[in-house]
């Protein structure tokens, strides 16, 4: 269980997370929907150690991962897939995956089973990241974290600038993983991109977690999706 | 009929000063590439190397080589382990922010140049070369039996100089597998393309800056520890090294070390033939210009990527 608890953070002299808690539970995908600028990136940031906390604590399973050096926190088994995909362009899917694999050295176990999950990234293992497609490349983004076999799953706007199919993919990929067990936390701007998969719904305004609900309800409830989202 | 043995005489040295540049720009190249890290202080590292060399080889009796052995290990390790140190203690402090760090490595280049001073004296210091035989030149002329080889004007060089150019290309090929064949490797390049990435998946990025410097100044410390035998060691000798990298680098493309030694061996053949035919003056000013026009034309080098 991933607990994030009342956490302000700040980039320099510009606060942008006001006490936000949340708590991801193992075997639910809990969506964070806020607009563009709420805090969402910072969020998942803040949660890997990449942005400073001023205050607040993120644990996990009862561990501080606030208190660990934030290159320590993917070890705990937290995978990231990065708004942008963030992926080592220059470096082949191979050596990517490889990257994921060198954190817990999962090794080869781990490999096939993310090769077998995306079976088009086993015909472009020698290929420079950069060069596949913006699916090819989302896939990927998604086996480097899973390289890691994370029981906390963040993904930040996982599904931007994808063809249906590919977000469908991703979609029953993240049933899996959920069925599987893993606590998943899926950052998106738009209701419809996660209505089908998510449990509950967290929405995120100006840098709060301003109400959390079971998803059938936040879909039902036309006034908070205006309100929040905007639609 | 003296012109071609001059020329390839000056080639030659050309090569030497290539081979030795090369390295040293390799280990400039990488740091940067890296840590996005200028190190002004890195000719320092190289005059280290060849101080430390000096130091090793006079503590180790017997045969020369066996100093020179102990010198090619333990000078590039010490060298390394000071400039890790330098990292921690300097570089890290400063947040590894572009501007700050040059100014740093400005002081760095003033403690160890005057710490060197202090300590090892004013004088330029010998080491012997491991083995040195006398090759002379010869040259492929038309005599009276047709073609046939003379040895004009009594020019040589020697095997000690040859075996520095053969032993740059063994480390520069061995620093060329390193990086891409090794699992550091990997993380030091994982690193360069993407430092909050690399710490959202587990790399100690302060450990690697730590190594990554003093892995680029143990090269240039190896390069000084192949050139002293030739050149002599002295305190103030990190100075042209150093110009002559950031030239090699600029011209080749910062980042880029295939761009660091294709240009490496272009400014290093150039400045050889050219101190031979005219003065060094001139070749360092040919090499500034070049750069001038690099700059100009095209900035990010011969092989560096437009916008990196
Ligand atoms: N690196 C940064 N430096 C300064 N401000 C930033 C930085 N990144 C984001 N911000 C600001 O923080 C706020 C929240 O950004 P972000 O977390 O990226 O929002 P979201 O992901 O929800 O679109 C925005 O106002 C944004 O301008
Ligand atoms: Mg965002």
């Amino acid at each position: 269980m991933l607990e994030v608890d009342a956490i302000h953070a700040a980039y320099g002299q510009v606060k942008v997370l006001f006490g936000l808690s949340i708590t991801v539970r193992p075997g639910e995908i809990h969506c964070l929907l806020g607009r563009n600028g709420a805090g969402k990136t910072t969020t998942v940031k803040s949660i890997m150690g990449l942005v400073p906390l001023l205050s607040g604590t993120v644990t996990m399973d009862g561990e501080h991962l606030s208190e660990l050096e934030p290159y320590e926190i993917p070890g705990r088994r937290v995978g990231l897939i990065p708004q942008g995909r963030r992926l080592f362009a220059e470096l082949t899917v191979e050596e990517n995956l490889e990257i994921g694999l060198l954190v817990r050295n999962t090794g080869d176990a781990a490999k096939e089973r993310v090769l077998d999950m995306f079976p088009r990234l086993r015909e472009r293992l020698q290929q420079p990241a950069a060069t596949l497609s913006g699916g090819e490349q989302q896939m990927l983004a998604v086996a480097r974290a899973l390289c890691i076999e994370p029981k906390v799953l963040l993904l930040d706007e996982p599904t931007e600038g994808l063809q249906p199919s590919m977000i469908e993919l991703i979609r029953s990929a993240l049933k899996r993983l959920r069925d599987e067990g893993v606590a998943i936390l899926l950052v998106e701007q738009r209701i419809d991109a996660v209505l089908s998969v998510a449990d509950r719904v967290s929405f995120i305004e100006n840098g709060r977690n301003v109400e959390t609900l079971p998803a059938e309800e936040a879909v039902r409830d036309r006034g908070k999706l205006a309100k929040y989202l905007g639609v | 009929m003296d012109f071609g043995p001059h020329l390839f005489l000056a080639t030659l040295e050309g090569a030497i000063t290539a081979a030795v540049i090369s390295l040293t720009a390799a280990g400039l190249s990488i740091v940067f590439g890296i840590m996005r890290v200028v190190n002004v202080a890195h000719g320092e590292f190289f005059m280290l190397g060849a101080v430390g060399a000096w130091w090793v080889t006079t503590a180790v009796g017997g045969h020369p080589a066996f100093g020179f052995a102990a010198a090619l290990i333990a000078a590039p390790l010490f060298v390394g382990a000071i400039a890790a140190l330098a990292d921690r203690l300097v570089l890290f402090r400063l947040g590894y922010d572009p501007e700050r760090t040059i100014v740093a490595t400005i002081g760095i280049l003033y403690v160890i140049q005057q710490v060197t001073l202090m300590t090892f004296g004013p004088d330029a210091r010998p080491v012997e070369p491991p083995f040195n035989k006398r090759i002379p030149i010869p040259w492929l002329g038309i005599g009276e039996n047709g073609l046939e080889l003379t040895w004009p004007w009594g020019l040589a060089t020697t095997t000690y100089k040859l075996a520095v150019i053969v032993a740059a290309a063994v480390i520069l090929f061995g620093v060329w597998q390193f990086l891409s064949r090794t699992r550091f490797g990997l993380l030091m390049r994982a690193t360069q393309l993407d430092r909050e990435m690399a710490t959202a998946f587990g790399i100690p990025v302060r450990k690697i800056y730590a190594r990554v410097f003093g892995f680029g100044a143990a090269i240039a410390a190896l390069g000084a520890v192949l050139i002293v035998p030739v050149q002599q060691a002295h305190y103030l000798m990190g100075t042209d090294p150093l110009l002559l990298s950031f030239i090699v680098v600029i011209i080749g493309g910062l980042g880029s070390l295939p761009g660091t030694i294709v240009a490496a061996v272009l400014i290093g053949m150039s400045d050889g033939i050219i101190s031979v035919f005219f003065s060094p003056t001139l070749a360092k000013i040919l090499a500034t210009l070049l750069v001038a026009f690099v700059l100009v034309f095209r900035p990010q080098g011969l092989f560096g990527k437009a916008q990196a």
